[in-house]
């Protein structure tokens, strides 16, 4: 794939293949649809990438990279950067030396995500450069530009991105790899990374200082297309909704922004200028033309029905005719479920048979609320299972709270469960709560990745191992037990309502290999164990 | 301009939707079109339902076939048809199992191999670019067994199969 002649590719595997060509020297991230195939190309075509326990770690870990002079891309879905948002905000205000971009997958209409947020808010919250693609040749040049603007003005770039432009596949023409990336060696320069109250402050004047520079670039020679049409309809779009726009108006003018932020303002005027009608069509939040409208540009916009869900060509000529008629309603495929032979199955079959009220996570598991179990209560975010199981049990008449169960994955776990952990064991309830890890030894929901609890790495080579009981026994929990559900001598429902009885903290790991993830897991477990022994070995895992 | 051409995969998670939609994808590419090709994925990996779309010609814009504009919508699986059957425009055809007699496959998992048999036949994608993109899409080992699968749907077509589909009649 590293060859520059043109190629059929996923839009996450043109950012992995700019990585590539870009000179990126790690790649981090954290799992999560639709930006986890990044990483996992950019290691499949040879690249050094790992996965963090979490987005905020992946950052503060990628900065560090970006200190020593080297670049590195950051991988996340949208909310993942609601984790990463702490090192984000201070992160444009130091000054990167290495090239450092951020990713963040977006998932209008929420193809497999908890809510739709809009990640192009945070561009201009925490003050980050925003590059939008609008197919896999602009996600592969965007990556390459983003290491380019970045390294220039000494600043995070943020590539947006959304569903159907990561798991879209069209055409690529590469570039020759970049032959002169820089070798990483550490300078001291406390004023520009150490965010004390005395050096931020002048560190902040910098930042809209080079913003302003950028936004003068972004004018003068930023990725913008024009295409000059009929005048009497504008069309002003970013992303994937500039080809439907396109495509349900070929005869308007169109102008399709590649940089979303800082906004090149004044070729936008020209623009309305040129034009009887200014529509801006963006997917989600009004955030484009909220911006041109306080600009003092009149743009239209879509009206409030389509900020729900994603855009397509039949909803982009519905927006073009004022069209607020109700939209067809598309028949209702077949929901997910969890898999025949899931270990999750018996866990939510005893919770719903003890009564109990499910404090939820992110992941497979969260499955176990649809029939036949209908076994969770609440579901909010990574790791929200146990502060939401601990709120409840404070507060809720004893009868109930004696009732009230955390559940979480083991990767999920890892990610944000730890904290929950402490609150648990430094604020107990009154009685006591029952936090349980589904440990199916994978991160499965997104496709069979490792983490710190499986002991393999990205490429599902052999490292350390964490063990959630020595952890959970470290921190003060009264008591932990692992049940092997193949176990059959062992009646899992018996062993939670004893917990359940006891006014203590504790930690039940219900523990069995996710039925997708066994058979590879075995492979590599022969593999780790071969090598031990002095053998090599060169097979590829069975599908 | 000619027209871009729309196809719409339809299935359950399992299935290879999104397999036969790369292979397809890929062999338009080989062919020289233009290609888009958009799936969703992540849940749906769970047994639920899984659908991708394929379009080519000169130029492709928007990579989502539009409702009620596929040209072909190929179904894996008969409960799916009632569902992705506002996908397919007026004179579209539509490609079922039901195109094949029962038990006529050696490896029920290349069904959706022996289906793109059955599409090769109304798109105009020269066949060495078929094998070309099955066989990329697929370990070696499975190449001779999805080589007879394709021949069977290509056949079942030729045959009039296609044609004599109940719902491809309206």
């Amino acid at each position: 794939m590293t060859t520059p002649e043109r190629q059929l590719l996923s839009g996450d595997d043109a950012v992995a293949l700019a990585a590539l060509h870009a000179g990126v020297r790690l790649g981090t991230g954290y799992p999560g649809t639709p930006s986890t195939e990044i990483l996992e190309t950019f290691d499949r075509l040879g690249g050094r990438a790992q996965w963090s326990p979490n987005e905020k770690v992946a950052l503060e870990v990628a900065l560090g990279v970006a200190f020593a002079g080297a670049r590195t891309l950051v991988t996340m879905k949208h909310v993942g950067l609601n984790v990463a948002a702490d090192p984000l905000f201070t992160a444009t205000y130091t000054d990167v030396e290495g090239g450092l971009v951020i990713v963040s997958a977006d998932d209008p209409g929420m193809a497999s995500s908890q809510n739709e947020q809009d990640n192009r808010h945070y561009s201009r919250a925490a003050a980050i450069p925003t590059l939008e693609p609008i197919d896999s040749q602009q996600a592969y040049d965007f990556t390459l530009l983003a290491f380019e603007i970045s390294e220039r003005w000494k600043i995070p770039v943020m590539l947006r991105i959304t569903t159907r432009v990561c798991h879209s596949k069209t055409i690529v023409v590469p570039r020759a790899p970049v032959s002169d990336v820089a070798e990483p060696s550490f300078e001291r320069k406390i004023p520009t990374r150490v965010m004390i109250p005395a050096y931020a402050k002048p560190a902040h004047h910098r930042l809209r200082a080079k913003l302003a520079e950028i936004a003068a670039w972004n004018e003068a020679e930023g990725p913008i297309r024009l295409d000059v049409g009929d005048s009497k309809l504008g069309v002003i779009s970013t992303g994937i909704c500039a080809v439907h726009a396109r495509e349900a108006a070929p005869e308007a003018s169109h102008l399709t922004l590649g940089m979303t932020y800082p906004l090149p303002l004044e070729r936008i005027r020209a623009f309305a200028a040129g034009v009887e009608r200014l529509l801006v069509v963006d997917e989600g939040d009004p955030v484009l033309v909220d911006e041109l409208r306080a600009a003092g540009i009149a743009a239209e916009g879509k009206p409030e029905m389509y900020r729900f869900g994603e855009l397509d060509v039949a909803r982009v000529r519905r927006i073009l005719a004022g069209d607020t008629s109700p939209e067809p309603v598309p028949p209702k495929g077949k929901p997910p479920e969890l898999c025949q032979g899931c270990a999750h199955r018996e866990v939510f079959q005893a919770l719903g048979e003890l009564g109990c009220i499910v404090s939820g996570d992110i992941g497979c598991y969260t499955l176990g609320v649809l029939p036949p179990f209908s076994a969770m209560d609440t579901c909010v975010c990574m790791g929200a299972s146990i502060g939401v199981g601990l709120g409840l049990r404070h507060v809720l008449p004893e009868e109930q709270a004696r009732r009230v169960v955390s559940v979480i994955g083991d990767s999920t776990f890892v990610h944000s469960g730890l904290t929950g952990i402490a609150e648990m064991v430094y604020n107990p309830p009154a009685t006591g709560h029952l936090v349980m890890i589904l440990d199916n030894g994978t991160t499965a929901m997104t496709g069979l990745q490792e983490h710190p609890g499986t002991g393999r790495l990205l490429d599902h080579s052999t490292t350390n191992k964490m063990s959630f009981e020595g952890i959970a026994r470290a921190m003060g929990v009264q008591n932990v037990q692992v049940v092997e559900t193949t176990d059959k001598s062992v009646s899992l429902k018996d062993v939670i309502a004893e917990l359940l009885a006891k006014p203590e903290t504790s930690l039940l790991i219900t523990r069995q290999p996710c039925v997708l993830a066994a058979p590879k897991i075995r492979f590599y477990d022969k593999a780790a164990a071969e090598s031990a022994r002095g053998h090599t070995c060169s097979a590829d895992v069975a599908d | 301009m000619e027209k871009v051409k729309n196809i719409v995969i339809a299935g359950l998670g399992g299935q290879g939707v999104l397999t036969a939609s790369d292979m397809l994808a890929e062999a338009a590419f080989r062919a020289g079109f233009d290609v888009k090709k958009s799936e969703l994925h992540g849940m749906s990996q769970r047994g639920g339902s899984v659908s991708s779309d394929v379009r080519y010609g000169e130029q492709v814009l928007s990579p989502m076939v539009p409702a009620g504009e596929a040209d072909v919508l190929l179904v894996l699986e008969a409960t799916q048809i009632e569902i992705n059957r506002p996908m397919l425009r007026a004179g579209g055809v539509l490609i079922d199992p039901s195109l094949l007699s029962e038990g006529a496959l050696k490896n029920k998992k290349s069904l959706n191999v022996a289906l793109l048999g059955a599409v090769s036949t109304v798109l105009d994608i020269p066949q060495e670019h078929w094998m070309a993109a099955i066989y990329a899409n697929l370990a070696e080992k499975l190449h001779k067994v999805n080589d007879q699968a394709f021949a069977l749907g290509r056949e079942a077509a030729l045959k009039g199969a296609i044609a004599k589909h109940p719902l491809n009649r309206v």
